[in-house]
């Protein structure tokens, strides 16, 4: 098969921002009047600039999609805004073939004291359709945000959702060669956010995708090209979105432990990974063994119950057990639990474990402690799902 | 089909010309858009009202009444105008609010599309029309009182009212092309409309706006310098069928205006990026 057609090339692609408001003025002025000459001259760093993007690369084809990653202020929104020709590069040169459409706020002209009908028409005209296009799409866009019956309502009196429905029901209007979209589909509610993927993923294989989100399982399902950027710079830059996802993990270490409910029974001591203090690494497949050690500081009859919730990177609960021992007389002031998890299925990367503390008569809270243990697990396999399902298979 | 391809680079914008067409056809192409807004803005601004569009009569209608009352009470006598009073400040202070409204509107519309601007790729040339059509919107309500005026005077028709329009089109010209200019900075720095607006306050008593031209003195020099007066002057005469004493002159600030707007367009089209990017 034919590579497909490079839509967009970005070569070199460097801006500078300024950190002060005053002085960013006065280079503005500056600029002003140099624009109007001979304005090629290399980019230097003037006094209080900084780098916002520096030096980015990629080609980007037909049905492709580039995900931008990396944490607040890396630049992938200068970067964007670059892209869609908003402000010029310092440096570099941008290359786009084709229709451009950004999807950065949706409901771009809204007036809110305007009806939702007359603001598609202030909406579609800055998105660039003509008056008979929208007249033509007006009952396809009503029906598609689902808001019929609001639709002669004002804006005003939207909630956020429905603007925003309304907004990228005009803006999937569009049949662009080239589509960049920033956050935006992080509002809305889950049947919104499946409409909006279903939507990219028909434009998707005509068109060349540009995509920014924090949201790791929103890159791994549409992206098979990753940049991650960290202070301006490409940090990964590849088809390897595992490896790229992988990476901008590692940026954020949480490793702050948070008591977030303390009766006042028990005293947390300390915790041993399969017998150590150290930082612990574990192969996939392996058991974890995990003990803690309280001290009882009011009287408890019987030893608590335990519940371990683990977290993976983005923090999202994976999985749980409940430690429902036997009833344990307590006889010292000192309390030890020796928990094992037998065949730890997780996938490779960092896990935390959060921990509750319960009585055992009546099942009142004690202790919760939050981001309590971290541990890695090291597998052969890069997965950006949290647990690697043990799998056999014939093939005939 | 062959795609349109657009760069994005640093680049020398010294041809002028290439700049000029690629405005002129984003004026062309965002048509629709530049209707668009100055309708929303429109619809918006009376919505929002019992009295609505009224509004926009109540308003003239007052300020002309004042202005005839200080005159039929002999408060206030100026020198002989040639016409009756009420119309020399009516057609006077109609002309100059379209100048300076001409002069702020690209500023304005810009300003208040910043949101637009830093987020989405439209012709932004759009915005100039938009505000050009929101004046002309304002400005054709009083006009129409003007025209009124005009009979009720007694001035009775005559074939250089023909030429109001014209009059309005150089009003505008000349008005939006010292916008242009000035919007790169004043969207900047934000002392810029300040100083558009105190100066005008003053720039209003050296031009005929509510009084003639003295007789001598330094002042007569000073009005016959100003750009502005041969504006004003000879507008009023198109529409009381005076003979315009500053016609040439006139012709002379127009005829400048023209090339000027065109690189006001072009100045305002590659200063935008550098606006987006630092006060957007």
């Amino acid at each position: 098969m034919d590579e497909k057609e490079i839509l967009v090339k970005a070569e070199g692609i460097s801006k500078k921002f300024c950190l002060d408001l005053k002085t960013s003025l006065k280079y503005g002025v500056q600029d002003l009047f140099a624009n109007f000459g001979r304005n090629n001259k290399a980019a230097v760093l003037r006094e209080k600039e900084f780098w916002a993007v520096r030096d980015i690369n990629f080609e980007l084809r037909r049905g492709e999609c580039l995900g931008l990653i990396g944490h607040n202020g890396a630049g992938k929104s200068t970067l964007l805004k670059i892209l869609n020709g908003l402000i010029k590069p310092d440096e570099g040169k941008v290359t786009i073939k084709g229709k451009v459409s950004a999807l950065i706020e949706l409901g771009a002209g809204f007036n809110p004291i305007l009806s939702g009908r007359e603001n598609i028409y202030n909406n579609g005209a800055v998105l660039g359709f003509t008056k008979k296009e929208i007249d033509a799409k007006a009952e396809e866009i009503i029906d598609f945000a689902e808001i019929r019956e609001f639709i002669d309502m004002p804006v005003q009196n939207y909630s956020s959702g429905m603007k925003v429905r309304l907004g990228f029901a005009v803006a999937a209007q569009m049949e662009p060669d080239v589509l960049i979209i920033d956050e935006v589909l992080a509002v809305g509610d889950l049947g919104f956010v499946l409409k909006c993927f279903k939507t990219i993923d028909t434009i998707l294989p005509n068109t060349a995708i540009v995509f920014v989100s924090h949201s790791m399982p929103m890159i791994a399902r549409i992206c098979n090209q990753v940049i991650l950027m960290e202070r301006g710079k490409s940090d990964y830059k590849g088809y390897d979105i595992v490896k790229g996802i992988g990476l901008y993990y590692n940026k954020f270490s949480n490793n702050n432990k948070a008591i977030i409910f303390d009766e006042g029974t028990l005293l947390f001591n300390s915790y041993k990974l399969n017998n150590s203090n150290k930082k612990l690494i574990i192969k996939r497949g392996e058991d974890l063994r995990i003990n803690l050690n309280f001290n009882v500081v009011k009287k408890l009859d019987y030893a608590p119950l335990i519940y371990l919730e683990f977290r993976d990177k983005e923090q999202r609960p994976i999985a749980g057990t409940i430690v429902n021992e036997l009833k344990t007389e307590i006889n010292s002031d000192e309390l030890n639990y020796d928990i094992t998890i037998k065949n730890v299925l997780f996938s490779l990367g960092l896990y935390s474990i959060d921990l509750s503390v319960s009585s055992f008569e009546n099942k009142t809270p004690i202790l919760r402690i939050n981001n309590l243990i971290s541990f890695q697990v090291d597998s052969e396999n890069q997965m950006w799902v949290p647990i690697e399902l043990e799998s056999e298979c014939k093939v005939y | 089909m062959q795609l349109e391809t657009k760069i994005y680079q640093k680049e020398n914008n010294t041809n002028i010309p290439k700049l000029l067409k690629e405005s002129l056809k984003d004026i062309w192409e965002s048509r629709f858009l530049a209707r668009q807004l100055a309708e929303r803005d429109i619809k918006a601004q009376y919505r929002q009202s019992y009295f609505g569009i009224l509004w926009a009569f109540i308003t003239p209608l007052l300020t002309a009444a004042v202005w005839i009352f200080l005159n039929l009470s002999g408060t206030v006598q100026v020198s002989d105008t040639g016409i009756p009073y009420p119309i020399y400040v009516f057609s006077g202070t109609l002309l100059w609010s379209i100048i300076t409204e001409a002069i702020n509107s690209p500023s304005q519309s810009t300003s208040s599309a910043r949101g637009l601007l830093s987020k989405i790729n439209f012709p932004k040339e759009a915005l100039i029309i938009s505000g050009i059509y929101k004046l002309l919107f304002n400005s054709a309500i009083k006009i129409a009182f003007l025209v009124v005026f005009v009979f009720l005077f007694g001035l009775g028709f005559h074939w250089s009212l023909l030429l109001l329009p014209f009059a309005i089109f150089g009003a505008l010209l000349f008005g939006t092309t010292i916008g242009l200019f000035i919007t790169p900075i004043g969207m900047l720095y934000t002392d810029v409309s300040k100083i558009i607006s105190i100066g005008f306050r003053f720039l209003m008593f050296i031009t005929p706006v509510l009084y003639t031209i003295p007789e001598e003195g330094i002042m007569r020099t000073v009005m016959q310098l100003n750009p502005m007066t041969p504006i004003i002057l000879t507008s009023r005469d198109m529409i009381t069928g005076a003979t315009p004493e500053y016609l040439g002159y006139y012709l002379v600030v127009l005829l400048l205006c023209i090339p000027l707007f065109f690189i006001g367009l072009v100045s305002y089209r590659v200063s935008i990026p550098i606006i987006v990017e630092r006060s957007a």
